[in-house]
């Protein structure tokens, strides 16, 4: 199956501070309870965004000025903990196409680039000086191009980082490994044969 | 050349490059459960895809499944619906289930070691970060998310970088009343919770050689909390002993071979690692978390921090946490009145931390006004309590005594905090929210300081409360 090749990301950003905010609350444990992640957007941030009434609290994702945003920003280690890939499906159906952090962790970003969402890496000093203009501007557009590892907003041009296996993947359009793997198959069974345990 | 357990493994269980410079790792065992499997399941059957080796896949329940009550249909029909679903799912693509009925249900990261299935030198993947767990036993485990499950059961590989490995050697001796969980707590509080980012963790040391396969499992379960996707200890002979004789381990007349070759997994005594971080044991008090992740924590004799002691961006993050703890920064931990105690989870849900806390909990009553739950991690550790009377000392004590599973640890099932309780918890995540309450909150310590924290119904030093 062809894949997109996601070479560039563009849309408007919303900025959700913070170091290691884990995926239980991205997606709080309760919206696990299904059997597809069909309806996963409603419990994005659940937690943070809505009171116990489910009247929405004050958070960057229900700020008006900010509607629409394609692109969510925030710091180090963004994704930690529980290994859920509900919490980047949940981000992804929410409209989201890419996420920019000074970190994430491991699992998280697996999942996302699978699902052919960069997860691309700033320093401290560049996401704040992003995130200061989209505070001045909130609908200034930022362009992530994934290919060269750079994101441009307001005439501005950052130096960025991604990881070079998920940047080749990204570019190529091969995100998803699944073909690929299974045209492995002779391979696999050699050497699942020289292992005892899988005998 | 000399390799770690990290390289021999991953070696091992290479299948080929793959075209983005990834690896195409071949994971020997697949642990399933009912909460991220379901996906997985359904894109196979979108894709017309087989299960490529149903024998190395084995599933249980236990992120949703109630503790209280084993009757089905389960009141929450979500929860009912998951269950059923995995039933169904093993049954059509032919994968070996520990259902609740089968006496050997339990945390997924409780019945692989107990079956046996959990091996030395093997790869072991599961969609659960804690999957660790696992490292305990020389196995290279770790955390995957639901489209790799799909990938797995469909080819039994995935794609994959190779980590750095740390070693972190904790020399010396424990002092009484420090447990693996207070080892673990200070690794993670001295590297931080992105501190093991791109790392794979090797625990070694003499605390770790003095250390039962339950100690290392609890401190491997925790590694993902640093960062750390996976960590493991070396196999040895205590590795050895405890396999013998499980029903998925090799039987007699290979076994001895089979150990032989486990221990030839063991890192080579030249191995070069990426990093290696030395902590001596005696430096090591009771710990305690004080904020919303795993790493602000502190000794129980110590104060919570202030704002203002921490620099930069780690300056909101202390208070936010304060903030959500309601907690005042330069207050002491000890003497926080406690609502919940929680006795349990794949950190601290074996027969080991059962026996320890029963040893001082015998005669004590839990504090009027806690709400104590004791939830072994298996149905097998509830089997053994009830052998050797723990059950009854933990219920007389005033603990519910409950079904196997992972309750609140992760509150998916009827198992939750109540508006902003406090809850002493043997468990491993302390995050906003995790325990079923938005504004509930969790310390994080060892099962005897659990016990401690239900007898007095504060945080307290474990080692006054109980004489030790």
């Amino acid at each position: 199956m062809a894949l997109e090749k996601i070479t560039q990301v563009v849309g408007r950003g919303v900025y959700v501070p913070g170091d290691d905010i884990d995926t239980d609350r991205i997606i709080p444990a309760r919206y696990l309870k299904c059997v597809t992640f069909d309806d996963l957007a409603e419990g994005m941030f659940a937690d943070v965004r809505f009171d116990s009434k489910g009247h929405e609290m004050k958070h960057p994702l229900n700020d008006p000025r900010f509607k629409g945003a394609s692109i969510m920003i925030s710091n180090k280690n963004f994704g930690c903990g529980s290994s859920r890939e509900h919490a980047p499906q949940s981000i992804y159906r929410s409209g989201f196409r890419a996420i920019i952090a000074e970190s994430f962790a491991e699992i998280f970003f697996g999942n996302s680039i699978t699902l052919g969402m960069p997860c691309v890496e700033a320093s401290y000093e560049q996401i704040s000086a992003m995130t200061a203009i989209l505070e001045a501007a909130p609908e200034t557009e930022i362009t992530i191009d994934v290919t060269n590892k750079r994101v441009s907003l307001a005439g501005k041009t950052f130096e960025v980082n991604i990881k070079e296996t998920a940047r080749d993947a990204l570019v190529n359009g091969r995100w998803d490994p699944l073909g690929e793997l299974l045209e492995a198959d002779v391979k696999i069974s050699q050497v699942a044969s020289s292992l005892a345990y899988m005998a | 050349m000399a390799k770690t357990l990290y390289q021999k493994v991953w070696d091992a269980h290479s299948v080929t490059k793959l075209a983005n410079g990834q690896t195409q790792l071949l994971i020997g065992t697949h642990l399933i459960h009912e909460v991220t499997s379901p996906q997985a399941f359904g894109m196979l059957r979108d894709m017309g895809l087989k299960v490529r080796y149903p024998q190395r896949t084995f599933a249980t329940v236990d992120h949703i499944v109630p503790t209280h009550t084993r009757v089905e249909p389960y009141e929450d029909p979500l929860a009912d619906a998951m269950i059923k679903e995995l039933r169904k799912n093993c049954k059509e693509f032919g994968i070996t289930f520990f259902d609740t009925h089968s006496g050997m249900q339990g945390i997924v990261h409780m019945v692989g070691p107990e079956q046996g299935i959990t091996q030395p030198g093997t790869t072991i993947a599961c969609g659960d970060s804690h999957t660790a767990t696992h490292g305990a036993f020389g196995a290279i485990a770790f955390g995957i998310g639901t489209s790799q499950v799909r990938d797995v059961l469909a080819t039994q590989t995935m794609a994959m970088s190779p980590m750095k490995v740390r070693r972190i050697n904790v020399n010396g001796k424990l002092k009484p009343g420090v447990y693996a969980k207070d080892v673990i707590l200070h690794i993670i509080k001295v590297l931080g919770v992105n501190g093991g980012l791109g790392y794979a963790y090797e625990y070694g040391g003499e605390v770790f050689d003095n250390f039962n396969m339950e100690e290392r499992m609890t401190v491997c379960n925790m590694s993902i909390e640093g960062g750390a996707r996976c960590g493991y200890v070396n196999p040895d002979q205590k590795t050895i002993d405890y396999l013998r004789g499980r029903p998925y381990a090799p039987k007699a007349a290979t076994f001895d071979e089979a150990a032989a070759r486990w221990l030839s997994f063991a890192s080579d005594a030249d191995a070069s690692y990426d990093d290696i971080v030395t902590i001596q044991g005696e430096d090591i008090e009771p710990s305690v978390t004080w904020g919303i992740t795993p790493g602000q924590g502190c000794f129980i004799g110590d104060s919570i921090p202030t704002p203002e002691s921490v620099e930069g961006g780690e300056r909101a993050n202390v208070e936010l946490a304060l903030k959500h703890m309601k907690f005042q920064g330069g207050e002491p931990i000890k003497g926080k009145a406690i609502d919940v105690a929680f006795f349990g989870s794949c950190t601290n849900g074996r027969i080991s931390d059962f026996r320890e806390a029963a040893k001082y909990l015998k005669g004590k009553k839990v504090k009027e006004g806690v709400r104590a739950i004791a939830v072994p991690g298996s149905q097998l550790v509830k089997a053994e309590c009830a052998k050797e009377g723990i059950d009854k000392i933990f219920s007389e004590a005033g603990f519910e005594w409950r079904e196997a599973g992972c309750s609140m640890c992760l509150a998916m099932n009827p198992d939750k905090l109540i508006d902003d309780e406090l809850c002493a918890s043997t468990s491993n995540r302390n995050f906003i929210g995790r325990q079923g309450s938005k504004t509930g909150r969790t310390v994080l310590m060892s099962p005897l300081m659990v016990a401690a924290a239900a007898v007095t119904g504060q945080i307290s030093d474990a080692r006054e409360v109980f004489n030790i």
